[in-house]
């Protein structure tokens, strides 16, 4: 039984553009699935379906377990300015009506559990690109949902931090088993980090095929430069530029 | 020192000078043009009189503000809760404005009878708009994806508000306030000129219409220094308080700090 089963759905703008022209997917419980396409082929606008922010025009998105907890990360960090990192981490368990010294406790933790203890003070105009993409994870997940969707979350930060940044996405996921579901338009990215791969085709978006990557976890760095790293990337290429001619 | 302080300062010292030269050598007489010596003599001698009339001036003018800000503040609640609310009162407000307040100072000042409230009212049109507008543009100038993380997390309209739309909204409030500053002194300033108002309650507006009547041009000059003095330091106490508030986090407070 999956986690979330999207059926059919289409999505059409009020300015008449079609972004999503009837894809279908399942997503199983614990797995971390990306979602691969071109840039505009609906696959933000479906993440954002998933995520209840807007409404399919056709077709349903169905919870076979019960619409579970969920977080979401944004391409931008999203963060508000005005107050500081545990502030912004707080936020969802604020309002959600946590009282206030268990949401300081339980921001804290999830802000050490990215890697950001010592900066519970600062504010997101003292921290680096990668640094508030971190604190943007950290509230995603303080409230412990079960699944995690990500709209290209690394897509501008730079080649080193975004690196790292995957292998410390990836390290908690394995901790803390949640279910991923990562937009992205990098086949690399894609191949280092999911278990799945669904490939989706130019608008208005469908799923044209789906890939697994049966590569063991924990991936490292050296996974990255394996010759089974490139097949896969070789393969996952090849598959996307199937979808794009389709 | 920075040459930002020293220019200014060097500048104004050497414009007093020349002015000061000028009278002296032309033997220019006071009731035209009173040297800025003289002047500052002036200020220090009636005093007695022009503290008091300053004390007017500033009561109105510091009245006519916080009137505005809260009046611009909650119709720009009321605008942001209702698009059909702000349709129908937005043009208005904007009337308002572009009507001088010379013209209509007059009307208000035949309508109402209390001489102080005519005054309050004439300096808060003056100085209502720049916050109503600015504060309208912040809260709408919310991040989309902010409001859609909170509505994820159910939140109510209400911490919406609080939590979201209000700080965000602050910068432009706080650009609006140091505009209002200024424009309600002036508004204070042209409708005592209007109302002309004698007697023991009237503002340095009067004062200058009075010392011109009666040829006292220094003091009329005095005057003059006082409100400008005022108007500055309006202006350099709402800086201090936007800086403060915003320090921390704004992109206009972090420029100042270079």
């Amino acid at each position: 039984m999956p986690l979330v089963r999207v059926r059919d759905v289409s999505r059409i703008f009020a300015n008449g553009v079609q972004a999503l022209g009837g894809a279908s997917l399942d997503i199983e419980a614990g797995e971390f699935l990306s979602v691969l396409g071109p840039s505009g082929c609906g696959k933000s606008t479906l993440l954002r379906l998933i995520a209840g922010l807007a409404e399919p025009s056709a077709g349903t998105i169905e919870w076979p377990q019960g619409r579970p907890d969920l977080g979401f990360v944004f391409q931008e960090p999203t963060l508000m300015p005005w107050t500081t990192a545990l502030a912004n981490v707080a936020l969802p368990l604020k309002l959600r009506g946590v009282s206030g010294s268990e949401r300081e406790a339980r921001a804290a933790e999830a802000l050490a559990g990215v890697g950001l203890k010592g900066f519970e003070k600062s504010y997101p105009r003292e921290l680096s690109g990668g640094m508030k993409m971190r604190v943007s994870i950290a509230r995603a997940l303080v409230t412990a949902p079960k699944l995690l969707l990500m709209d290209e979350p690394f897509a501008a930060l730079d080649e080193i931090t975004r690196r790292r940044l995957n292998t410390d996405l990836l390290e908690l996921w394995q901790r803390t088993h949640f279910t991923a579901v990562f937009v992205t338009h990098s086949v690399f990215e894609s191949v280092f980090l999911s278990q799945r791969i669904v490939v989706m085709s130019p608008r208005p978006g469908r799923v044209r095929s789906e890939l697994a990557i049966p590569a063991p976890y924990p991936r490292s760095e050296a996974f990255g430069t394996s010759a089974d790293y490139a097949a896969l990337c070789r393969l996952t290429s090849a598959q996307l530029s199937e979808a794009m001619a389709a | 020192m920075s040459a930002r302080i020293v220019a200014p300062f060097l500048t104004g010292v050497l414009l007093l000078a020349l002015w000061e030269g000028l009278v002296r050598a032309m033997a220019i007489p006071p009731y035209i043009l009173p040297g800025p010596l003289l002047v500052a003599k002036t200020l220090i001698s009636d005093w007695g009189t022009l503290w008091p009339a300053l004390l007017v001036t500033l009561r109105i003018t510091l009245e006519a503000l916080l009137a505005a800000v809260v009046v611009g503040i909650l119709l720009a609640l009321l605008f942001s809760l209702s698009r059909w609310i702000e349709l129908s009162l937005f043009p208005y407000a904007i009337i308002l404005q572009v009507t001088p307040i010379v013209a209509i100072a007059p009307l208000i000042i035949a309508w109402v009878d209390d001489v102080n409230v005519s005054l309050l009212i004439c300096a808060w049109l003056v100085a209502f708009f720049p916050i109503l507008s600015n504060t309208v543009l912040g809260l709408r100038s919310v991040d989309r994806n902010l409001l859609d993380l909170f509505g994820l997390y159910g939140s109510s309209r209400w911490r919406m508000l609080v939590d979201l739309r209000l700080p965000a909204a602050l910068p432009y409030f706080l650009g609006g306030l140091r505009i209002s500053g200024g424009l309600a002194l002036i508004g204070a300033v042209v409708a005592e000129f209007v109302a002309g108002s004698g007697g023991r309650e009237s503002g340095l507006a009067y004062r200058i219409l009075e010392s011109g009547y009666q040829l006292k041009i220094p003091r009329m000059f005095a005057a003059l220094v006082l409100i400008s003095a005022t108007g500055i330091a309006i202006y350099l106490l709402l800086s201090l308080l936007s800086h403060l508030l915003l320090r921390r986090w704004h992109e206009s407070a972090l420029a100042e700090n270079g």
